[in-house]
């Protein structure tokens, strides 16, 4: 455990020093708050739900940007020798930058808790539903990290990896649609992957097991297949 | 301290390393040679734990490499070729975290009393990216040392230094020796003069000369040697340089030079000290044979190095 934490803050020291953190989060808070105004005012319903329900679409870019360079950056400066010749296991360096890089969207989302406060200020807002909506956003991102900390493994290069973990995750945000157009079984078995189906009771105030254990699933793979990857240059 | 043995090692069909055996004390200082691809560097990143072996075994400190990879690799402080750092972090917040991982328990006095040795102390709050990169060096090297691990691996812990850095870090690794083992990889032979008590030399993945610089030096040098071309029949020739007094040996070289119209090349080792080129040319006049050169042909350990790792012969000669 002093080892995943000492790789979490390293990372989150990283992030912090490196203008990307001030950019992705500028880029995410703006497409955030024109999404909360525009919804809000077109709506007149002091609820979150709208927001919620879109800003899925937004980690769909904001997550790649975050989890490029996470084992890309290592495995390309030899950095990841240092790590993997002192007594530090694999799984410690994948769950530590896991773990930086979920902190890192805690901090984002932190920041947009300006929205319920405006609606608390302005209206009389339903707390069920935010709360749940922000832990689906929570889980769904922990999800999209784990994607991208799994691309990020497989190259050394962080454009590479931004644009693999962009494309993971826009075939598992279309494998609803591309279902449906399949039908049978197998229409089935590909919609149930889809990352938006399992996100749209969260907005309205209700967490389903079945979702809950989707998001924490695909974290779970997420995170061995990047410990897998790193062990497999021992396959060479 | 470090024993290896038949360590091999292949990617794909490529074998990197092929059965290299050694072993070294505690408190020995062993120059790991060779050229560039020779499997200096494969077979550091076995003994570091970050390559597992194909076959063969590595111990270090006790502790197998692959089977017990954690324990072997907490008695050992490494310095791969390209030194990894983290170019947007001070030195000393880099040091922290290697400490960090490293588990020490007192880190901020281990960091600073590291950062003395290494005398990177006055660079401490840099950003590691803008150091020099002798600096940069030494910033890799204090993070091998820190924990003062019983065993440092450093590969190729000169490279790319200016020559007052690199006589400023042989002396430091000179006095990490007796305390530490220290293995240390290059393809510098005055390195190891300067450094090393003992020298492996490897080439094509195999060991192919093992001992002190003085003996490397010796075993060549303990008998003089003098280099000799003549014209005329190869067996007389031999015969008559044979029965020169004070000639311990005589070997014709056909495999090294060219020989033609009746010239060859032959290798004299003479008793020290007895000089017999004299000898030697009137010999071959008397026979009516061409002298066509004789000087003394003394191996520098640079000569030893190159005559055994550029001919594939002499190397398996050597290894088996």
């Amino acid at each position: 455990m002093r080892n995943v934490w000492a790789v979490t803050t390293r990372e989150l020291r990283a992030y912090f020093l490196s203008p990307l953190a001030y950019i992705v989060m500028a880029f995410f808070l703006f497409g955030a708050g024109l999404l909360f105004a525009l919804i809000v005012e077109q709506s007149r319903e002091a609820s979150l739900r709208g927001l919620i329900s879109n800003v899925s679409v937004l980690f769909l870019f904001v997550v790649p940007m975050i989890s490029m360079r996470l084992l890309a950056e290592e495995q390309r400066t030899g950095t990841i020798e240092l790590l993997l010749t002192n007594p530090v296991q694999e799984w410690q360096i994948v769950t530590g930058k896991f773990l930086a890089s979920i902190l890192m969207i805690l901090v984002m989302l932190g920041l947009t808790l300006l929205f319920p406060l405006f609606l608390f200020i302005f209206g009389n807002p339903d707390r069920g539903p935010i709360a749940t909506g922000y832990v689906g956003v929570i889980l769904q991102a922990a999800a999209f990290l784990a994607v991208g900390l799994w691309a990020s493994s497989l190259t050394e290069n962080q454009i590479v990896a931004a644009i693999l973990s962009f494309i993971f995750l826009l075939v598992l945000w279309l494998s609803d649609n591309l279902g449906q157009s399949l039908g049978g079984a197998l229409g089935t078995i590909v919609s149930y992957t889809s990352v938006a189906n399992h996100f749209q009771d969260f907005p309205t105030g209700v967490i389903n097991t079945k979702d809950v254990l989707y998001y924490l699933t695909m974290v779970a793979a997420g995170l061995v297949l990047s410990t897998l990857s790193l062990q497999a240059r021992r396959l060479r | 301290m470090i024993r290896v043995e038949h360590l091999t090692k292949n990617y794909g069909p490529r074998v990197a390393v092929a059965g290299v055996t050694f072993e070294v004390a505690k408190g020995e200082v062993l120059g790991f040679l060779g050229p560039n691809g020779a499997g200096k560097t494969t077979t550091m990143r076995i003994l570091t734990g970050y390559l597992p072996p194909s076959g063969g075994r590595a111990e270090v400190a006790g502790f197998d490499v692959a089977r017990q990879s954690l324990q072997a690799r907490a008695n050992i402080g490494y310095l791969p070729e390209t030194v990894p750092l983290y170019p947007d972090m001070s030195v000393h917040s880099y040091l922290d975290f290697m400490a960090k991982i490293k588990g020490i328990k007192e880190r901020r006095k281990e960091v600073d009393l590291t950062m003395e040795k290494a005398r990177i102390a006055h660079r401490a709050d840099d950003a590691i990216g803008k150091l020099s990169k002798g600096l940069r060096q030494r910033v890799g090297l204090a993070q091998a040392l820190l924990g003062d691990p019983p065993v440092l691996i450093l590969d190729e812990p000169t490279s790319g230094l200016d020559p007052k850095q690199i006589i400023e870090t042989r002396n430091l690794i000179k006095s990490l020796g007796g305390e530490h083992t220290v293995v240390l990889s290059t393809h510098i032979l005055p390195e190891v003069a300067a450094t090393c008590s003992r020298i492996v030399i490897i080439s094509n993945g195999r060991v192919v000369a093992e001992d002190t610089p003085e003996n490397l030096d010796r075993r060549l040098k303990g008998a003089d040697s003098i280099a000799v071309t003549v014209r005329g029949p190869r067996e007389a020739v031999t015969r008559a340089l044979r029965s020169v007094p004070h000639v311990l040996s005589v070997q014709a070289d056909s495999d090294g030079r060219p020989v033609g119209n009746q010239l060859s090349a032959y290798t004299i080792q003479s008793e020290v000290g007895a000089d017999v080129r004299e000898a030697l040319a009137s010999a071959v006049v008397k026979g009516g044979w061409g002298l066509m050169e004789l000087r003394p042909a003394h191996l520098s350990l640079e000569e030893i190095f190159l005559q055994l790792t550029t001919s594939d012969t002499a190397g398996e000669a050597e290894a088996a």
